[in-house]
């Protein structure tokens, strides 16, 4: 009876914060009809938004993922002064609003800014340009890889990589063969949850990209664009298509998993 | 081959694990490192294999300066306490893994996994998961698997330290067996006296870091070189200045000349010896050792009084 009770709560719950909404938005996307709604989402300027989006996060989730795994290894394996301090910057993406992450990007390459001379100045565009928007977006994703892999390695413990090392294995044979397969899933699931994050990125990117359309709008800020030019139709669809991919991302990753881990 | 350890010290922050350790171990023999928790021991076999980078002192096996050299080309096979198993791989594939790593032909592997699980009686348990196994099976898999190798010497961390009583007593019969018929040199950390006793040809006695005694299982007892290794190695009762092993007490129900007395305040039947707790006149606790004849003999009872005379006594100066 309880846990009835519990279950109903927590489904309720979950059906009015995410669904509900979610069903609105697809509602509202298809008001006008699919053709109109399609035509919306297949807009050039739109396409171009979500290949920038895709494209970004094409970048962004390798590059942390690497980070991720060998940060992860630092703070877990390394014993050097400062590990502290690592491991608590690691979170500094979570606490740090993303508004503010921009807006340090454009103090830092702008006019006037410690890296100006360095870029900006000889011709190579970061701000208002797609390099900004990948610094912004790898900065805002980069502790999720970290995060789900740490506690994966600390449950590996050494061990099974010393047997390994003491069976003839290099540190990188070990690392492949023993480390790897056992914080696979932390990975995977610290892979989506970067994805995630980047294809939902906005506040950054809305400082550094300057927002030009058909230049360096994604799809989030094509968002907004669009409500605010009272193409609704266009807004709601580009927001299903991205909750859309979203769902593919979750739905991949829980096909991957195996049952017993999940 | 042998191993030459020398002038070897490891510090954790301001613990001192290592003090300066220099220990022979002899091509073929079967060595245990014994001494309680903290003492070093384990320490020390991980800085054989190359686990553990000693602060000073260098390490040679079979003449060869492998200090600095990384565990992959110590040529060493190490057994875990808590197994260290792939978890993540079959037994076969555990035992495989170090032949694979070497990119052995595939056929010579199969042959010489089928070979080294019929040794450890694991051959039908070859595609269960490490997880699927008893404490027991586990380690025999890892014996297998650091057998795999060939490896110059054997290394073992308290290989028995997490199973039972008699799993632990059926393994350390078999480990003495396989030295016997392969004839590598083994190190053996132990914590267990009589497992010392029972398995190695020669004892090294570890304590706060550094070495107390070296010497076979009987030297060691019965010429201990110092209060440590006398009290550690079977346990003495201390008369005074002498240290007389509970065995080698004599009880009596009338006084004599040389004796003590002492009340019966325990008895306990382990098998075919008994043994008891008695309390002298100025409350210092005697431990006795009687076979179960003797005991059988004297009609002991709680709270009686007896006579206690030292066989054997030893004396450090």
């Amino acid at each position: 009876m309880r846990r009835a009770a519990l279950r109903a709560t927590v489904l309720g719950y979950l059906a009015a914060i995410l669904l509900a909404p979610l069903a609105l938005v697809a509602r509202r996307a298809f008001e006008g009809g699919a053709g109109r709604a399609w035509s919306a989402v297949s807009d050039p300027d739109t396409v171009h938004a979500f290949e920038l989006t895709l494209g970004i996060t094409a970048i962004a989730v390798p590059l942390n993922t690497l980070f991720g795994v060998v940060c992860a290894l630092a703070i877990v394996r390394g014993r050097f002064p400062g590990k502290g301090l690592l491991n608590a910057f690691v979170d500094l993406p979570l606490a740090l609003s993303p508004v503010v992450v921009g807006l340090s990007l454009f103090l830092l390459f702008g006019r006037g800014g410690w890296l100006y001379g360095l870029f900006e100045a000889h011709g190579v565009r970061v701000l208002f340009a797609p390099p900004s928007m990948v610094l912004a977006t790898v900065f805002v994703s980069l502790p999720f890889v970290a995060r789900e892999v740490v506690p994966a390695l600390r449950e590996l413990g050494e061990e099974q990589e010393q047997a390994a090392r003491t069976l003839g294995a290099s540190s990188r044979q070990t690392f492949r063969r023993i480390t790897l397969p056992a914080i696979r899933w932390a990975l995977v699931y610290g892979v989506v949850l970067t994805t995630a994050r980047c294809l939902g990125e906005y506040g950054a990117v809305a400082v550094v990209s300057g927002r030009i359309e058909g230049r360096t709008e994604t799809a989030t800020l094509r968002v907004q664009d669009r409500y605010e030019s009272l193409d609704l139709t266009g807004a709601y669809g580009i927001s299903l298509a991205l909750a859309a991919i979203a769902v593919c991302v979750l739905v991949a990753m829980t096909l991957l998993r195996p049952r017993r881990e999940a | 081959m042998s191993i030459a350890i020398s002038g070897v010290s490891k510090r954790f922050g301001s613990f001192t694990a290592l003090d300066d350790v220099s220990v022979e171990v002899a091509t073929g023999s079967l060595t245990a490192l014994l001494g309680p928790s903290g003492s070093g021991k384990s320490t020390l076999l991980r800085v054989v294999a190359g686990l553990e980078r000693p602060d000073a002192g260098s390490v040679a096996i079979g003449g060869r300066d492998v200090t600095g050299r990384p565990p992959q080309e110590r040529g060493v096979g190490f057994v875990f306490q808590h197994y260290a198993a792939f978890k993540h791989m079959t037994v076969w594939d555990n035992v495989a893994f170090g032949l694979t790593i070497r990119k052995r032909p595939r056929a010579e592997i199969r042959e010489r996994v089928a070979e080294l699980l019929a040794l450890v009686q694991l051959e039908g348990l070859a595609r269960r998961y490490p997880a699927q196994l008893s404490g027991g099976q586990r380690q025999r898999m890892g014996l297998a698997r650091a057998l795999a190798v060939d490896p110059e010497v054997l290394l073992l961390d308290e290989p028995f330290g997490a199973l039972d009583a008699r799993v632990r007593g059926e393994l350390r019969a078999w480990l003495r067996r396989l030295h016997d018929e392969t004839r590598t040199t083994t190190v053996v950390v132990t914590h267990d006296q009589e497992e010392a006793m029972e398995v190695a040809d020669e004892i090294v006695v570890m304590n706060h870091g550094r070495v107390e005694q070296v010497a076979g299982p009987r030297e060691l007892y019965e010429h201990p070189a110092n209060e440590f290794v006398l009290t550690f190695v079977g346990g003495a009762n201390r008369l005074g200045d002498a240290f007389v092993r509970p065995h080698d007490l004599e009880l009596a129900h009338e006084p004599g000349a040389t004796t003590r007395e002492a009340m019966v305040r325990r008895i306990a039947h382990v098998g075919f010896e008994v043994r008891l707790e008695l309390v002298r006149e100025d409350g210092q606790p005697l431990s006795v050792q009687l076979t179960r004849d003797e005991a059988e003999q004297l009609e002991l009872e709680r709270g009686q009084i007896v006579h206690v005379r030292p066989l054997r006594e030893t004396t450090f100066s």
